[in-house]
């Protein structure tokens, strides 16, 4: 076991880290890691709401063959923002700035991550880049889709460029602040007896999402500060006119957004690891294969960004070896579902809402990874380049698979992170209602695809109306399903039965603690003497009472 | 970084771990450096591969010998800045704020430099956009070469004004006597940074001055 101080159960009112202090100034100047996760919280849920907003436009415009809603102009926009607050916005920082800030420290036994004023620092970066952004979505926003290719971000572009790329710049800063925080908070802060492979998987995901953070983040900040000059000064570094190449923008641009992926899915990946292990009351299988496949997936991830340019011009060759190494990432997000099913085998499964999710995960993300085999091989790239068959396979992987741990993982952690309990038939049937939901959504955007149509364009021909509605309709539910928990997560921090402090009965020292924990986490710092994932002791104890149970009839 | 007291920050169990976690995060933090300039040096090598003539031709432009003195003034800051950190381990709190001043001075006077041979590139008009004017066949992709010069040494320049920025902060802690030789890692932090934004320097003099010059 876990030595640490037992959790008091709630008798009278016991000070913890949401009521050491009420005011907005105890908000807003916290360097409390916990109530930094909360304030992030908050302020993704805002671009998530308002990024899913641009989305309802776009399905709206796509229910009919004719652009009868809006101008085409106008629909680039309304994807351009769509990508642009969901990835840089919502995703990257989604489960690394929430449950990553909240869990970590508390995960590894520490008080606070190393720098906590960094962190808080970090939000306020984030809110100052949202803000940019926000301003350019209302002053004309951008139409150069999220990737901003020049010569549509610089020649010939007619949007608020600048202010969205400003907004980008800026938000960067915040996710190399998180990623550093995290680094040397796992190196240095772990509690004693914490030893690297005693790690919740959890914390090695969000170790090689720190490293993808650190390594890629920074190219962009440089690909963005040659488009910002370019932009502001009228000079041409990517203009063909002087001999510049709008295809080096595409390389800076996909060295960083390419592993950007795996920032996105990797602590999901994380999420899910716990969540398998827990429902499954195992041991997870493989640890070690699981740690060291995040840290493959981070050192693969930088090696294959060729594969989004095979129709730009880009040497064949080249397009060889990228399209092969691609295949390799496979290897490493393969052993992962092979350990999470392996886990689940002959575990005794339960499955509440957390687990669902991360059902989900599991099937959502095989049929997002196998097609992303499909697009990286060469020839049936070149065939499906730019059609709805892509969309489809990175929202199979964005939203089927990082939304879903997310989800997952706030359902899990929320009695920790609230202390109370949410409406568990509730969390059940929105998990169904949005399994189902996306799947209407984009399954049929794989047949699309494959069918020839392209991605966006506001009208499209006749035929393809059927699978168009079918997807509109899908979002409509997803729609729905994304508004329940988030009435009902809100309603049960008033009203919700209180948690105590293990509620799923899990290991890790997060549940070791209070809910919500003290200020400080622990009330000493806990000595760790076991491996991580140690459920085998109780179904040992378990078999041994239905043995008693047994003979005694 | 975090650490701008004497006091242990309350996340950490001891000293050590604090002086540590912030050796660490100063690394880390020059990782993402190495990266930013790294994006900025492989769109010079793409187009210095893809245009040696020109980028030769445009290095031409450029005034070996004022920068050559100036790349000796920022190597002799990086040496006051070695012994304001060995001063502080010593605790020699004089010698500290003296060889502070001085790598001050030093920086000061390389982005004075910089600052006359930019007024130097405006009059000739060597300044990439509408006003370019350059007489060659190449003027396009000399005009690269130029943005390139632009970008890689503002944003050196950029690094070197935090620099500077930080080095102040010091001279004011280190008035106030905060460093011992017990406690003095915002000045070897200091160091540290100030040594990456000098090595920088390194690459970019002969990767910008030195082209066709052998």
């Amino acid at each position: 076991m876990i030595a640490t101080a037992p959790a008091p159960t709630a008798v009278e009112p016991r000070e913890h880290y949401l009521n050491a202090g009420y005011g907005v100034k105890s908000w807003l100047l916290t360097t409390d890691h916990k109530r930094i996760a909360l304030l992030y919280l908050a302020s993704i849920t805002l671009f998530f709401v308002l990024g899913g907003a641009f989305a309802v436009l776009v399905r709206l415009e796509l229910v009919t063959p004719e652009g009868d809603l809006m101008r085409s102009e106008t629909y680039n926009k309304m994807f351009a923002m769509h990508g642009l607050i969901m990835v840089f916005f919502f995703l990257i920082p989604s489960i690394p700035a929430v449950l990553g800030n909240f869990l970590l420290p508390i995960m590894i036994g520490a008080r606070d991550l190393a720098f906590p004023r960094l962190n808080l620092a970090s939000w306020y970066v984030y809110t100052l880049g949202g803000l940019f952004t926000l301003g350019a979505a209302t002053t004309g926003g951008v139409d150069t889709g999220w990737t901003f290719y020049t010569p549509y971000s610089s020649t010939y572009s007619n949007g608020a460029v600048i202010a969205t790329a400003i907004g980008v710049f800026i938000v960067g800063f915040s996710s190399i602040l998180t990623g550093l925080n995290f680094i040397v908070t796992i190196h240095k802060m772990r509690a004693p007896g914490l030893t690297w492979f005693r790690l919740p998987l959890f914390v090695w995901a969000h170790y090689a999402t720190s490293l993808v953070i650190m390594l890629g983040t920074p190219v962009l900040t440089a690909a963005i500060l040659l488009v910002g000059i370019e932009r502001m000064f009228g000079i041409g570094i990517f203009d063909p006119a002087l001999g510049g190449d709008p295809v080096l923008f595409q390389h800076l641009f996909w060295f960083y957004s390419h592993p950007a992926v795996y920032i996105m899915i990797l602590p999901s990946m994380g999420v899910i690891s716990e969540l398998i292990a827990c429902f499954s009351r195992k041991r997870i299988f493989g640890y070690n294969l699981i740690a060291f496949s995040s840290l493959a997936i981070a050192a693969l991830g930088f090696l294959v960004w060729g594969h989004h340019m095979f129709v730009s011009g880009q040497s064949v060759y080249a397009g060889i070896v990228f399209s092969f190494l691609s295949f390799f990432v496979a290897i490493p997000s393969a052993i992962k579902v092979f350990n999470w099913i392996a886990t689940l085998y002959k575990g005794s499964v339960s499955y509440d809402t957390p687990m669902l999710y991360a059902m989900g995960f599991i099937g959502l993300f095989t049929i997002g990874g196998l097609t992303g085999l499909f697009l990286s091989t060469l020839a049936i790239d070149v065939h499906v380049h730019d059609t709805y068959f892509v969309v489809a396979h990175f929202h199979y992987i964005m939203v089927g698979g990082a939304m879903m741990g997310y989800l997952g993982g706030i359902h899990f952690w929320w009695p920790k992170i609230s202390g109370r309990l949410y409406p568990e038939g509730w969390g059940r049937f929105s998990a169904l209602v949005i399994f189902v939901g996306f799947n209407l959504t984009f399954f049929p955007q794989f047949i699309l695809g494959y069918l020839g149509m392209p991605r966006r364009y506001h009208v499209y021909p006749e035929e393809f109306q059927v699978l168009n509605v079918m997807s509109s309709a899908g979002a409509t539910i997803l729609g729905v399903g994304y508004l329940i928990p988030l009435i009902y997560l809100v309603w049960s921090m008033r009203y919700g039965p209180r948690a105590e402090a293990n509620p799923w009965g899990a290991k890790g020292l997060e549940w070791e603690t209070a809910s919500p924990p003290p200020k400080e986490n622990f009330e000493q710092t806990p000595v760790v003497t076991e491996e991580a994932y140690n459920y085998a002791r109780e179904s040992e104890s378990d078999v041994s009472k239905l043995n008693r149970a047994i003979s005694s009839v | 970084m975090s650490a701008s007291s004497t006091a242990l920050s309350h996340q950490f169990e001891d000293a050590e771990q604090q002086r540590e976690a912030v050796t660490l995060g100063l690394w880390t933090f020059l990782l993402t450096e190495v990266m930013l300039f790294g994006g900025l040096f492989a769109g010079y090598t793409a187009y210095r591969a893809a245009y040696p003539e020109a980028f030769i031709l445009g290095s031409g432009q450029l005034d070996v010998m004022l920068v050559g003195v100036n790349t000796a003034i920022l190597i002799c800051s990086s040496l006051t800045m070695a012994l304001a950190v060995r001063s502080a381990q010593l605790g020699k709190r004089q010698a500290l704020i003296v060889f502070l001043v001085l790598t001050m001075l030093f920086g000061s006077a390389f982005l004075g430099i910089k600052a006359v041979e930019y007024s130097h590139k405006f009059r000739e008009h060597l300044v990439p956009g509408p006003g370019f004017r350059f007489a060659s066949p190449h003027a396009g992709q000399v005009q690269l070469f130029f943005s390139f010069y632009f970008a890689l040494t503002a944003t050196h320049g950029v690094h070197m004004i935090v620099g500077l920025g930080l080095l102040g902060v010091l001279v004011y802690q280190a008035k106030k006597g905060r460093f011992t030789p017990a406690y003095n890692s915002p000045v070897d932090l200091s160091g540290l940074y100030w040594h990456f934004v000098d090595i920088v320097w390194i690459f970019l003099y002969p990767l910008l001055y030195l082209l066709g010059r052998h």
